[in-house]
């Protein structure tokens, strides 16, 4: 390619790599920057607070802090829960559209798609109504059954956010591997059936090897989500502040340490660990999965 | 009963099916079971499984349909499942006009960040995805490396540290606040990094500069109108993207005059356990109120954010 071309080119990536300095790089390095202060006295804005170096002292305090790591823990057992249920979900509701003509399946497809069209925090606003005990229509409808739950209990908060999170994502997942289902050619079915194979051995010996990377890809989209899960704690905090507290999950605790105890130093030493937590549960996944294959 | 409808109907599309396609001879001189006879059964159950997945995916709206045409008595004391009263204009008359009007300006501020935000940021994805494909330059593996690395950023670690340089230059508290960060999407530029390798050829770039064309022409009136789908699938994602987004405009706006219509359904919704002041009605005709604009605009251009949703996953 002829040089001066080479820089015309380049330029048009110069609007894009301005703002990613700006809005990426130089956030992330501030917040490392001050991951590594702590504040001598409290309360922003006062004029009486100095900021000293205190190297790694904060991500000590955020590795040994239980309220923290405890978070993560609760997130990652419960990722390791909802993620394997919604997505088997997903793939067997995509085996069975793709089971059908394309006319029935585009039908149940858009159906199946109205959750993902509903807003997050609208969706958490619903669930968490249909949960009510006042105005949701779950808790007659379990007595009609003898079942007397309660959907706010410590006990039933992860259990009602999971069928929040699962209601909401089996569609998006579905169509990602609904697509990577239509790419399989068809006469593979026809001769493994032909051969006397049935609809279950197609499905498990031919088509799930072949969404494989389409599983891969949902399950580490949904981890990467998990671990920043904050929109339906926060929603259901809103409602029962008193099961769900404000060390919830990792992002809650970051918010509330920058917000509410305007410890902005242990925030962004926080943030940090999370990043990096995320870097390796999404490395371990990606070699465990990759591993599988060979 | 419902048994004989549902292998009635089974049998009627198995006929059809078998009508239009003829099984395969060699399956029938061999004597092997015409593979669609054999799957009647599983053709039932594939439609009970598909019947239960919708009515769990529908009923929520449904529900909240019915909420949304009920006073509070009714909402508090009626039957959940089933109409009672029409007070769906009172409920929206109320929406609009609680606190002078506060949802109108909710409603205004999403499509504006959502929208404008969308716009800026599309077309920086489309020219950078148009560099990143077409053009071979140094540190282009390093910009792209930047593009899907930044995938894995936690939203708080890019958040906090934006929300307290934003405040040392004033912008928090402003349209800017929510504006700016939507111009830099890494996923939109990816997304059309993939549409330009799939819509724009070698050779007509080169045809349009041996005409002697200008990159900067040949970029606005040649790939730009190419790009049409590409884009308005960057844009339809984006603007959902920003549409539903919670946690930036929780941080970076304070005053309720900039909220978004997600901040103050959830500052409706938090309302009773904070004050117990009772906006369960308003929360539901709003929040039933903020699906419609996002459920248009996902139906009208379904062709476009089906492929964008796929195209991006498999790539």
């Amino acid at each position: 390619m002829i040089r001066s071309l080479r820089w015309k080119g380049a330029a048009f990536t110069v609007p894009f790599q301005l703002g990613f300095v700006f809005l990426y790089l130089l956030p992330i390095g501030y917040a490392v920057y001050q991951s590594l202060y702590r504040s001598q006295s409290s309360g922003l804005g006062l004029g009486g607070t100095t900021d000293e170096f205190s190297g790694l002292d904060n991500y000590q305090q955020g590795l040994t802090d239980p309220k923290f790591m405890g978070s993560v823990l609760r997130v990652v057992l419960f990722a390791l829960v909802q993620i394997p249920v919604m997505l088997v979900i997903s793939l067997v509701l995509a085996l069975l559209l793709d089971s059908l003509t394309s006319k029935a399946a585009g039908r149940f497809r858009i159906m199946l798609l109205v959750p993902y069209m509903i807003p997050g925090v609208v969706a958490a606003i619903v669930w968490i109504n249909l949960y009510s005990p006042d105005v949701g229509p779950l808790t007659p409808l379990g007595q009609l059954f003898g079942l007397d739950w309660n959907f706010f209990a410590p006990s039933m908060v992860w259990p009602s956010i999971g069928n929040l999170l699962t209601w909401h994502g089996i569609g998006y997942n579905m169509v990602i591997i609904y697509a990577a289902l239509q790419g399989v050619p068809r006469e593979l079915f026809e001769a493994a059936r032909l051969d006397g194979a049935t609809e279950w051995r197609v499905a498990t010996s031919i088509k799930i090897p072949f969404v494989r990377g389409a599983l891969v890809l949902t399950g580490m989209l949904s981890i990467i989500q998990m671990l920043q899960i904050f929109n339906e704690p926060a929603l259901f905090r809103n409602i029962t502040p008193q099961t769900v507290d404000d060390s919830f999950t990792p992002i809650m605790i970051i918010y509330n340490q920058a917000f509410n105890a305007g410890n902005y130093h242990y925030a962004a030493a926080l943030s940090v660990l999370l990043a990096l937590i995320l870097g390796v549960a999404s490395f371990l996944f990606y070699r465990l999965t990759s591993k599988e294959t060979d | 009963m419902a048994t004989t409808a549902a292998s009635t109907t089974s049998t009627t599309t198995t006929t059809a099916d078998s009508s239009k396609q003829p099984p395969p001879p060699t399956a029938r001189r061999l004597g092997r079971p015409d593979p669609r006879a054999r799957s009647r059964g599983g053709q039932r159950f594939v439609l009970v499984g598909l019947v239960l997945a919708s009515v769990y995916s529908l009923f929520p709206v449904y529900w909240l349909i019915i909420a949304a045409t009920k006073d509070r008595t009714g909402l508090y004391q009626s039957n959940g499942l089933w109409f009672s009263g029409w007070h769906l204009w009172d409920n929206l008359h109320q929406v609009f006009t609680y606190e002078d009007g506060i949802f109108l300006r909710w409603t205004a501020n999403s499509f504006l960040y959502a929208g404008v935000g969308s716009l800026g940021g599309t077309l920086i994805a489309l020219a950078t995805g148009y560099g990143l494909a077409r053009f071979d330059f140094p540190g282009r593996g390093a910009v792209f490396a930047a593009v899907v690395g930044s995938f894995l950023i936690p939203i708080a670690l890019l958040t906090l540290p934006l929300y307290l340089l934003f405040s040392e230059i004033g912008l928090v508290d402003t349209p800017w606040a929510m504006l700016i960060p939507c111009l830099i999407n890494p996923f939109s530029v990816y997304l059309a990094k993939v549409y330009v390798e799939a819509t724009i050829p070698f050779e007509l770039l080169e045809a349009a500069r041996i005409d002697g064309a200008g990159e900067l022409r040949i970029f606005f009136s040649i790939v730009l109108r190419m790009m049409t789908t590409g884009g308005a699938t960057v844009f339809l994602l984006a603007f959902v993207n920003t549409w539903n987004a919670f946690f930036l405009p929780l941080t970076v706006l304070r005053g309720e005059q900039n909220w978004t219509l997600n901040l103050g359904l959830y500052n409706w919704s938090g309302k009773r356990a904070e004050s117990g002041v009772d906006l369960t009605s308003l929360v539901l005709t709003g929040a039933l109120l903020s699906i419609v604009p996002m459920a248009i605009m996902m139906i009208a251009m379904r062709r476009y954010w089906r492929t964008g949703v796929t195209m991006g996953a498999l790539k």
